[in-house]
């Protein structure tokens, strides 16, 4: 592996790692990647203690059991346990038109909903070669974007209330609330909208959702300012995160780390910037990047893309306001649904209506996987479609599933206490791991 | 990269953007190891797919006619015809990523029959640890080598693999149902 010798080195773009590792040599474990195991010698001590942390453990963000071996305050060793909230949602939507398993990935991941509910319809609309008009592009950015906001919020929130700062959750809660009246003006529903259609978006954009959102656009600047002063030169919260959980480059990578938690080891590798999809080869928006690969980068990773991400709303919102007027999803009659008013006039119309929601419509054969930048990183869709009207196979990668991986890699060194703070640190969304 | 270098080589294919490399399955660690030294740093999913039933009336509810009509020429009208047939029970496929400027991206697979094992790839990347045990868990592809192929997401002492295609939905066994 060859590492760029400064910050900002450029030059080496087929090598996306930036920075010296921060530490030598791997520390993922030797027998079994995600189970650290208790060394011999210390074993046969017996001061060894077994203790079970959930999976109803309240700071385990969801249904995660950790087996935990500890030598007083010590970890010493630790095997995660998941599939508590296995749902079979891949099953199930092998049994579902293409057009009703819309609703099932923002269940999967119920924290970066918008982006899950992409990455189907991405890759459905990838295998029917369908084009989606520029207002949907721009639409499906701004939104995925507020989501990402929301997602980073959700993670701030819940990690510095579990590491005692009560406070946080409540700003972040305050501003999470203005981003699902955004969502609730949008689609009707706070959260899980299926506001993304194959070909386009469900609805035109509502009247007042322009002033509404730029006025969040202004606002948010200000609070991110404040999380800053409450946390970021907090005694407590700065010892608890800085130097904790360390995870290198090569590690991370080795290990499939995605999104802000790879940023934070020091990778420069972000999917919207590298292989773009919807708009974002048309924004401008810079990818933070950091060296350290603890808990307290993989935060402020997370609090530059929020600011990002503001940006990055602001410029869709200034482009969406020149597309008033036109259509907002592909003119397709045998894949989208015909508008409202045309079902008391068209016997067409109907028709297609009645097929495409009875029936379902048909998808050529073929496999796809399509992959986007969601809040936790990689989220891949899988699909095999026979042909017929409803997928032969579908699978998630789920970015949560990934960085659950790396937990025991992490506990190096880690005390009980620091524990919290990494598998908080990890930002893994139950329902996206055991899907 | 040529893809005909990497050890087990039998086919390319090109299909909707996506690069799928056919390996035969008894090379799949020594065309991982290949692709690894090549750049491909990144394994994003590992997935098997069970084709039981491939083009079959019944399984998934239909018949395909995918080449019978052309869903963007709305006039076309379809014809049954059976997709293409597959050449085992099983596929694996494995999404690499090279991240270098353009990424590259490709689908490693390898064909498998009903309890043929495959050898596993966590020596090349930790990550198929778990991507492995769901695959086992919920498909039962057998991985010769892996350090602990225990189920994953369902219970220890579940039976069957749930995600074949001879599981069927609803299949969880429902309790004094009948007389007992």
């Amino acid at each position: 592996m060859t590492i760029a010798p400064e910050r900002g080195s450029r030059s080496m773009r087929d090598w996306p790692v930036v920075f010296p590792p921060p530490y030598q040599g791997s520390r993922i474990p030797k027998r079994v990647p995600t189970i650290l195991d208790v060394p011999a010698e210390l074993l046969a001590t017996g001061d060894v203690m077994q203790i079970n942390f959930g999976p109803n453990h309240p700071s385990t963000h969801g249904v995660l059991r950790l087996i935990v071996d500890l030598d007083g305050e010590q970890v010493v060793g630790l095997n995660a346990v998941i599939g508590y909230l296995h749902t079979g949602f891949e099953k199930t939507m092998e049994h579902k038109t293409w057009w009703k398993c819309v609703t099932y990935p923002e269940r999967i991941d119920y924290v970066g909903y918008q982006n899950a509910e992409l990455v189907f319809v991405l890759a459905v609309e990838k295998l029917l070669e369908l084009e989606t008009p520029e207002k949907a592009i721009w639409m499906r950015t701004l939104l995925c974007e507020l989501n990402r906001i929301h997602s980073h919020l959700v993670f701030l929130g819940t990690s510095a209330l579990e590491l005692g700062a009560i406070s946080m959750f409540w700003y972040c809660f305050r501003e999470r609330e203005t981003i699902l009246d955004l969502y609730e003006m949008v689609a009707g529903a706070r959260m899980h909208t299926r506001y993304f259609q194959i070909g386009g978006l469900a609805e035109d954009i509502p009247a007042g959702f322009f002033p509404e959102c730029r006025k969040f656009v202004e606002w948010m600047p200000r609070a991110l300012d404040d999380y800053l002063a409450l946390l970021d030169r907090n005694a407590i919260w700065l010892e608890r995160t800085k130097g904790v959980g360390v995870l290198s480059a090569e590690d991370a990578i080795a290990l499939g780390q995605s999104g802000p938690n790879l940023r934070a080891s020091g990778v420069d590798w972000d999917l919207r910037r590298d292989q773009p999809y919807l708009a974002y080869d048309q924004v401008d928006f810079r990818v933070p990047c950091y060296r350290n690969g603890d808990v307290y980068d993989r935060y402020r990773v997370r609090m530059d893309e929020m600011a990002e991400s503001v940006r990055i709303v602001d410029q869709c919102l200034r482009r969406l306001e020149r597309l008033e007027g036109t259509p907002w999803i592909a003119d397709d009659r045998k894949v989208v649904l015909p508008p409202r008013e045309e079902l008391h006039t068209s016997m067409e119309s109907l028709i297609h209506h009645f097929k495409i929601v009875t029936e379902g419509f048909r998808v050529p054969e073929g496999e796809v996987y399509a992959a986007i930048e969601s809040p936790r990183g990689e989220s891949g869709c899988y699909l095999v479609s026979d042909g017929g009207p409803k997928p032969w196979r579908v699978h998630f990668r789920a970015p949560s599933f990934v960085a659950l991986e790396a937990t025991a890699t992490c506990m190096h060194d880690a005390l009980v206490a620091d524990l919290i703070a990494i598998v908080g640190s990890l930002d893994a969304v139950m329902g996206d791991t055991d899907r | 990269m040529s893809w005909e270098r990497i050890p087990g080589f039998v086919s390319v294919k090109e299909a909707l953007g996506e690069t799928t490399v056919t390996i035969e399955t008894a090379w799949i660690l020594d065309a991982c190891e290949h692709a690894r030294g090549e750049g491909f740093s990144f394994l994003a999913d590992i997935v098997a797919t069970d084709y039981l039933g491939w083009g079959d009336r019944g399984v998934s509810g239909y018949i395909g006619t995918a080449g019978g009509r052309d869903l963007n020429h709305p006039m076309t009208q379809g014809y049954q015809k059976l997709p293409e047939s597959k050449p085992k029970r099983f596929s694996l496929s494995y999404h690499l990523l090279a991240m270098r400027q353009p990424p590259v991206r490709v689908r490693l697979q390898c064909w498998l029959d009903e309890d043929e094992p495959v050898q596993s790839v966590v020596s090349v990347w930790p990550t198929a640890d778990w991507h492995e045990r769901e695959q086992f868990d919920l498909m039962g592809i057998r991985f010769e080598g892996h350090p602990n192929l225990a189920r994953l997401l369902m219970p220890d002492d579940w039976d069957g693999h749930p995600l074949r295609k001879d599981y069927p939905l609803g299949g969880e066994p429902v309790r004094f149902s009948e007389a007992e």
